[in-house]
């Protein structure tokens, strides 16, 4: 019984060592999240136990694992979107560019604007596809036309969308195809300028060239943003993501240099996963 | 006992083909089928007898004129218009004294609308079809609608031209030289007393309650109370002035209009001189075509929706009446729709959903079920009683003790009427809300939104269907309901309009006609029950429609709406 116990206690130490490791080991891309033994509850369930994790900058860094396993959910803790669920209760600390974000004096609106998030089912807002780009520079105030203008034409052009629409503008963003409108939700969120990118399964729901753009999208994206996905496809975090980190049951089970984890895992879990032997 | 086993073989097949039936649903098909085509029945048999019954007001009827054998055998010639026919049972007439022949068990009688009120005392009668000895459609026969006394059916005999008898054989196309000139005429003295003399009373009527204010005034300095009393007095004069002119103009046109009279005789020989001022329209149903037939129909289904009532209400248009109901209606529609979208979204999406949101959401879903009169008996002790007479007090003290709005009128009713549609539109709103999927509120919120920006541009814009809808069953209630507006400031005829060209133009506290209510003073509170029957049925068939038609235009602008949030659904 001891011995059990103790053994866990080794295992868990050696888990912050080697996170340890991995943050001094990516000293070249200084960390931009850190995480501090997070634990998350919806009511009196625990959905993520003790997560330390630094995540470094203007670098891909993927979550996989099984369903259900808390990624999506670690990922919505870092623009608080958890915070729209009642029963939601969060311990630990998360840091932002070395900002507490679950501080109390946190302008929630103004973290959210600066980490920007694209869903697994693409969400245009029923306007037309330029004033879902615009949507969020309307609500930081501005309404000079010219800087909309441009603006939207920007970020159309840094999500590869713009010469499939720029004529068209004015026309309803449902009018596009499911992977178009994925890019449109990209453009609608790096048009606000956001330090971060968080993406949910964000080829999830696309064909597979769509997906394909999406992903050479990513890639193009990673050196203005720290993009932080979470996908099923280990095919896809392998070909995109620089960093990966496999979580089980809630918990970080190890995170490190994406060739690393798919080429030498450390842990048994994670090569069980990668092998698919599980999930 | 072979037998018996073969016929307990069969029980058993039939049972389980019963059974069979029963399970794949069939019946209930048939069920559901039988319940839709009940109710689609019921609903065009209602709109069918209303309209049959209606439309008949608006018909050209051809005249009978009868040879009538009465009950003291003396013999009279009748004219009218077939209204309704129907058998009665021969010992019921017997027993009211009326001699039946012995062999007859069933009698046919017609009620016959022979009008000329002011002659024979009552418009309508009852006539056997024994005693019926002759009976014709003379082609001259002449339905005269007049101001008063309701129509005269008859012959014309003379025209009187300024007071000469005519000459001309043709007393018809005279006749109809000399009524146009009157309709000339009695439309210029309508718009001068509609318009010009209304004015000149409203502003009289306006600087008697300035002179009140001056007079209830302590603030005021002597010198300030004299020389506004005197700027009153002059525009007094300058108004009566005007009055005086206007009355001259109108008491000529009066002389006018009297120029005229036309000589007509009865069916039973009856002579009388009509003076064309008192009649208003006249027509020949028995010659009429099928063409003039309907024109006839049609223009005076044109008088009965753009004319005011007469006589009590049972002649004449409704147009008042539509005008109120209408206006009624969309003021409603401006008092309810934002406080029940305010309520609903509060409800849904600020407040902390606990037992006491829930307690509020069974609270608001009963008060839909409050009959509406407890609504009206409300809007008359709160809103007219505690309110009006509040504010009377505070800005109306000049007019009191008449009240201003102490008193029903279209604002109250309005009010009371947001009040009791208020729960419907509190509920499709938060339906309307909670059919938005949360991934278009995170997706605004997660772009640097606050909650209220979210909800106001994109939220709300995506419920406005379900609003819409909320408007749609609103409108529905709100035009059908009488009872509470009876409380509130429906009379059964009001002076004027409450929107009219003096400012403020748009008069909140002016007493209105509604045509619910209208069905019901025509129909029980008349004198004239047998003549107004076809009107009350007329009026239901135009209430129907009027609501149909404020619907359909609620139901356009949903469906431009959801037509454009249509991607949602997917």
């Amino acid at each position: 019984m001891t011995n059990k116990s103790t053994e866990a206690m080794q295992t868990s130490q050696l888990r912050i060592d080697l996170s340890a490791r991995e943050t001094s080991g990516a000293t070249a891309h200084p960390a931009a999240v850190s995480v501090t033994n997070l634990n998350l509850f919806y009511g009196a369930a625990r959905a993520l136990h003790d997560i330390n994790l630094s995540i470094p900058e203007k670098q891909v860094t993927a979550f996989i694992g099984p369903s259900g396993c808390g990624k999506s959910t670690l990922l919505r803790c870092f623009n608080r979107l958890n915070d729209l669920i009642d029963i939601c209760r969060i311990e630990g600390e998360i840091l932002l560019n070395g900002r507490d974000i679950y501080a109390s004096d946190v302008d929630v609106a103004e973290l959210r604007r600066t980490v920007g998030i694209v869903f697994q089912k693409p969400n245009p807002f029923p306007k037309s596809i330029y004033e879902n780009v615009a949507y969020g520079l309307r609500i930081q105030g501005i309404k000079k036309r010219r800087q909309l203008d441009e603006t939207v034409e920007w970020a159309l052009k840094a999500a590869a969308l713009w010469d499939e629409v720029k004529n068209r503008l004015n026309d309803a963003a449902f009018g596009l195809s499911g992977g178009q409108q994925q890019r449109l939700i990209i453009a609608r969120a790096i048009a606000v300028q956001p330090e971060f990118l968080l993406l949910d399964e964000p080829c999830s729901s696309l064909d597979p060239i769509s997906t394909l753009k999406v992903e050479e999208l990513i890639t193009e994206l990673k050196s203005q943003y720290t993009i932080i996905m979470v996908t099923h496809n280990m095919q896809q975090a392998a070909r995109v993501s620089d960093y990966t980190a496999f979580m089980h049951m809630g918990e970080l089970v190890e995170f490190g240099a994406t060739d690393q984890i798919f080429t030498n895992p450390r842990a048994k879990k994670t090569e069980d996963y990668i092998t698919g032997r599980y999930g | 006992m072979n037998t018996a086993h073969e016929s307990g073989g069969t029980d058993d097949k039939v049972l389980k083909r019963l059974g069979k039936w029963l399970a794949n649903g069939t019946p209930w098909v048939w069920l559901n089928a039988a319940a839709v085509s009940t109710s689609i029945l019921l609903v065009t048999g209602l709109l069918t007898l209303i309209a049959a019954r209606g439309l008949v007001h608006f018909r050209a009827l051809p005249v009978q004129q009868i040879v009538y054998q009465q009950a003291d055998g003396s013999l009279i010639t009748l004219a009218g218009q077939i209204r309704e026919q129907e058998l009665v049972t021969a010992e019921r007439l017997r027993e009211a004294g009326v001699e039946v022949a012995e062999d007859a068990s069933m009698v046919r009688r017609y009620l016959l609308k022979v009008g000329n009120r002011d002659i024979y005392g009552q418009d309508f009668r009852w006539v056997l079809e024994p005693s019926i000895i002759s009976n014709g459609r003379p082609r001259s026969m002449v339905v005269l609608e007049r101001q008063e006394w309701g129509v005269f059916i008859g012959l014309l005999v003379g025209l009187r031209v300024a007071g000469e008898l005519t000459s001309d054989p043709d007393i018809w196309s005279g006749f109809q030289t000399s009524l146009a000139r009157a309709d000339t005429l009695r439309e210029e003295i309508s718009a001068l007393e509609k318009h010009s003399i209304g004015r000149v009373n409203y502003r009289l009527d306006r600087l008697r309650l300035k002179q009140r204010g001056y007079e209830l005034d302590d603030g005021i300095s002597a010198a300030d109370l004299v020389d506004g009393l005197a700027g009153i007095e002059a525009e007094r004069n300058l108004l009566q002035a005007e009055y005086a002119e206007l009355e001259v103009t109108l008491l000529s046109l009066y002389s006018e209009l009297q120029r005229d009279a036309l000589l007509v005789q009865t069916a039973d020989g009856q002579q009388r001189e009509y003076p064309m001022a008192s009649i208003l329209d006249a027509y020949r149903p028995n010659q009429m075509g099928i063409k003039d037939g309907m024109l006839h129909f049609l223009s005076n289904v044109w008088k009965f929706v753009s004319d005011d009532p007469r006589e009590a209400n049972t002649e004449g248009g409704v147009f008042p009446a539509i005008f109120g109901t209408v206006l009624m209606v969309l003021l409603m529609t401006v008092f309810v729709t934002p406080l029940g979208v305010v309520a609903a979204v509060y409800l849904k999406e600020y407040a902390h959903q606990g037992v006491f949101t829930r307690f509020i959401r069974i609270a608001v879903n009963n008060l839909a079920g409050v009959p509406s009169i407890v609504y009206g008996v409300f809007g008359l002790g709160f809103f007219v009683y505690t309110l009006g007479g509040s504010i009377d007090q505070l800005f109306f003290k000049a007019a009191l003790p008449s009240p201003t709005f102490g008193t029903g009128g279209l604002f109250w009713a309005s009010l009371t009427l947001a009040l009791l549609t208020l729960p419907v539109v509190i509920v499709s709103t938060e339906e309307g809300l909670s059919r938005i999927p949360r991934s278009i509120r995170e997706g605004s919120l997660a772009l640097g939104a606050t909650q209220w920006e979210t909800l106001w541009r994109t939220v709300l814009p995506m419920a406005s269907p379900g609003i819409m809808t909320g408007l749609i069953l609103a409108v529905a209630r709100a035009a059908g309901e009488v009872a509470p507006l009876m409380l509130v400031g429906v009379v059964k005829l009001a002076p004027a309009l409450p929107l009219d060209g003096n400012a403020p133009f748009l008069h909140l506290d002016r007493k209105f006609m509604h045509l619910g209510f209208h069905i019901y003073d025509v129909g029980f509170q008349s004198p004239n029950v047998e003549a107004a029957r076809p009107l009350v049925y007329a009026t239901a068939l135009l209430l129907v429609a009027v609501i149909v038609l404020l619907n359909l235009v609620a139901i356009a602008v949903r469906n431009r709406l959801s037509e454009r949030y249509r991607g949602l659904e997917s």
